[in-house]
């Protein structure tokens, strides 16, 4: 980026008067532009995809979407400056490169220190947007919902109504009453998201909701198969058929 | 445990009481028994000692009879038949002695000698075993004072304890934060606006702190409280927040438990307002049920169903539910209602008017 350039941001906070707050003190910076400011996590995913600005301001709790899903919807390829009355999230917005973690109320001097930072930042590898949420992830708490991009459409699923998710090429499918969406995503990151008690890794490329299971079958010599209560048939693999009976002798 | 032998120094202090005892029975076995010197000196302390320790039994019988609860028969009765048993045994036992004494050579009048001083013997041994049941009772008083005292003791500092956790539960930190926020951005914008909303925090923190110490308040005051606490989230929220209230008049001078209100209004702001970009309505309903006595309490708001998760989620009702109960046992209702994005806590309380904090 040239230095003559002007830098974009965009405002995401659903609060008025802590936009106003952003917007006075980046008054003060004429070399960056708000390009645009919003309310909620479908508006900022909208708005982000259709213009990609230099920096973005971020609260957490929010409606619709939370700070983290939306950075997941995005990417983090810009500097990220969180903004949130809450210090609990502070490991995890470092965890997903954020530049800097203003606590409110702030004051102008914290404020032009998260930009310095945030200035210095800008260039710098980000990592992929999927795998944050993994990395992200306290251990013992799961998701109970997976958000997917679609162009500038967001879909929420809760994990509870997904049937299976199958992983194809760099995408996997999340299935749910036989529509499927496709994420980009691996089927390992995802697993590791989900919680074992429901979701089983039944093959290298299959992740089961263990209620839908209706039966495992032999199929032909030496392998099996799941059938769901829709009927859908889906492969096990050897050590997935060892990890299903361990969790199912385990429930009875 | 018996309060003469534990701690070993109270059994210390006892037993040089005896002393005088001891001298002044030995006085009377040789002035009006006319007991040889040396044998008086032998006999005296030896007996003391041991109705020193028959007199300790007192204590039980002092136990099991509180002054303050038996009649008079009952209290008379048994200790008077108390220090006859114990008399009678003491002078079996000095008797006993007195055999033990006879066989050296020094005393050969020891056991007439006793038997003279037998009934002197009697009569002092009643005397002191009732003696030791005042003395005992003295010391359950004191006892029972000492007691008293620990237990408000711990009383007090559970009540502060609790009243501390529930206002560390009760006033959500980023309540606070995100109104400080709030008044920042105004100082700037609206600085008259800033102000109020100081005066509006302000106001709820010190009506929310004065709570703590009353364990039921009018309703009256808890509505104060509250319009308190949505003066300032109005600030926050501007249009979003619709407060819709439907409160009958004859409810004002219910009692309820402080903070049982704001809680409830707080979560529908934290989960139901706050997500909903549009902004959503809370309704407060409260009508007394006259012919049964009964006060019915209703907040609903509006909820996005598909709302990402909020951490604290349902602290603030399970705190107002556990309050509930602490106060009102089984006589009070509480239930939650959740259909399509109206989200409803019903709770229901014996109407009560006067304030017995």
């Amino acid at each position: 980026m040239t230095s003559d350039k002007k830098w974009t941001a965009v405002i995401v906070d659903d609060e008025e008067l802590a936009r106003a707050v952003l917007h006075e003190m980046l008054s003060h910076h004429p070399e960056i532009e708000i390009i645009a400011e919003c309310a909620n996590g479908f508006e900022a995913v909208k708005s982000i995809t259709e213009r990609k600005p230099d920096l973005l301001f971020l609260d957490i709790q929010m409606p619709k979407l939370d700070g983290f899903e939306v950075l997941e919807l995005i990417g983090t390829d810009m500097a990220i400056i969180f903004a949130t009355a809450y210090d609990q999230y502070a490991l995890r917005a470092f965890e997903v490169h954020a530049a800097d973690y203003l606590l409110k109320p702030y004051g102008a001097d914290r404020f032009e220190a998260a930009l310095a930072r945030a200035k210095e930042r800008k260039g710098a590898k980000a990592p992929e947007p999927a795998e944050l949420r993994a990395s992200a992830t306290a251990p013992g708490h799961y998701a109970d919902r997976i958000v997917v991009r679609d162009g500038t459409n967001v879909h929420i699923i809760p994990t509870a109504k997904l049937d299976y998710i199958e992983a194809q090429d760099d995408y996997i499918a999340l299935t749910s009453r036989g529509s499927k969406v496709l994420k980009q995503q691996t089927i390992s990151s995802v697993e590791s998201l989900l919680d074992p008690k429901q979701f089983l890794r039944t093959h290298r490329s299959y992740i089961v909701n263990l209620d839908r299971v209706a039966k495992v079958e032999p199929y032909g010599k030496d392998s099996k198969v799941a059938i769901l209560h829709d009927g859908t048939k889906l492969p096990v693999s050897r050590a997935g058929y060892a990890r299903l009976r361990e969790v199912l002798e385990g429930k009875s | 445990m018996h309060p003469i032998l534990t701690p070993i120094r109270r059994l210390g202090i006892y037993l040089l009481a005896w002393i005088p005892v001891a001298a002044l029975l030995g006085y009377l076995f040789v002035d009006v028994n006319r007991i040889p010197g040396a044998e008086a000196a032998i006999l005296a302390p030896l007996l003391c000692l041991i109705f020193a320790f028959d007199c300790l039994s007192a204590w039980y019988s002092c136990k099991v009879t509180p002054i303050e609860t038996s009649g008079y028969v009952r209290l008379l009765s048994t200790h008077l038949l108390g220090a006859g048993i114990m008399s009678a045994l003491w002078v079996v036992i000095g008797r006993g002695i007195a055999h033990l004494l006879a066989y050296s050579p020094s005393f050969p009048s020891a056991i007439v000698d006793y038997n003279r001083a037998a009934s002197l013997i009697f009569v002092a041994g009643l005397l002191l075993y009732l003696l030791a049941v005042g003395l005992f009772y003295k010391l359950l008083a004191m006892q029972q004072a000492q007691s008293l005292e620990q237990r408000l003791n711990e009383a007090k500092v559970l009540a502060r304890d609790a009243e501390l956790r529930a206002l560390k539960t009760q006033i959500n930190p980023h309540f606070l934060f995100n109104s400080l926020h709030s008044i920042s951005a105004l100082t700037s914008i609206d600085p008259s606006r800033a102000r109020d909303m100081c005066v509006a925090l302000a106001d709820f923190l010190r009506l929310t702190l004065g709570m703590g110490e009353k364990t039921v308040i009018p309703l009256e005051e808890e509505l104060a409280l509250l319009r308190k606490y949505l003066a300032v989230e109005k600030i926050r929220f501007g249009s979003r927040l619709d407060m819709k209230e439907s409160i009958d008049a004859e409810s004002l001078a219910c009692t309820v438990p402080p903070l049982l209100l704001q809680p409830l209004i707080e979560n529908a702001v934290a989960h139901g307002i706050a997500n909903l970009p549009e902004g959503g309505w809370i309704q407060l309903d409260i009508h007394r049920n006259g012919s049964e006595d009964w006060l019915q309490i209703s907040v609903a708001n509006n909820y996005d169903p598909d709302s990402p998760p909020r951490r604290r989620s349902g602290v603030g009702l399970v705190n107002v539910r556990s309050r509930m109960e602490a106060r009102y046992g089984s006589k009070a209702t509480f239930a939650v209602h959740k259909v399509d994005d109206r989200f409803e806590v019903k709770m229901g309380i014996p109407a009560e008017t006067v304030v017995n904090a």
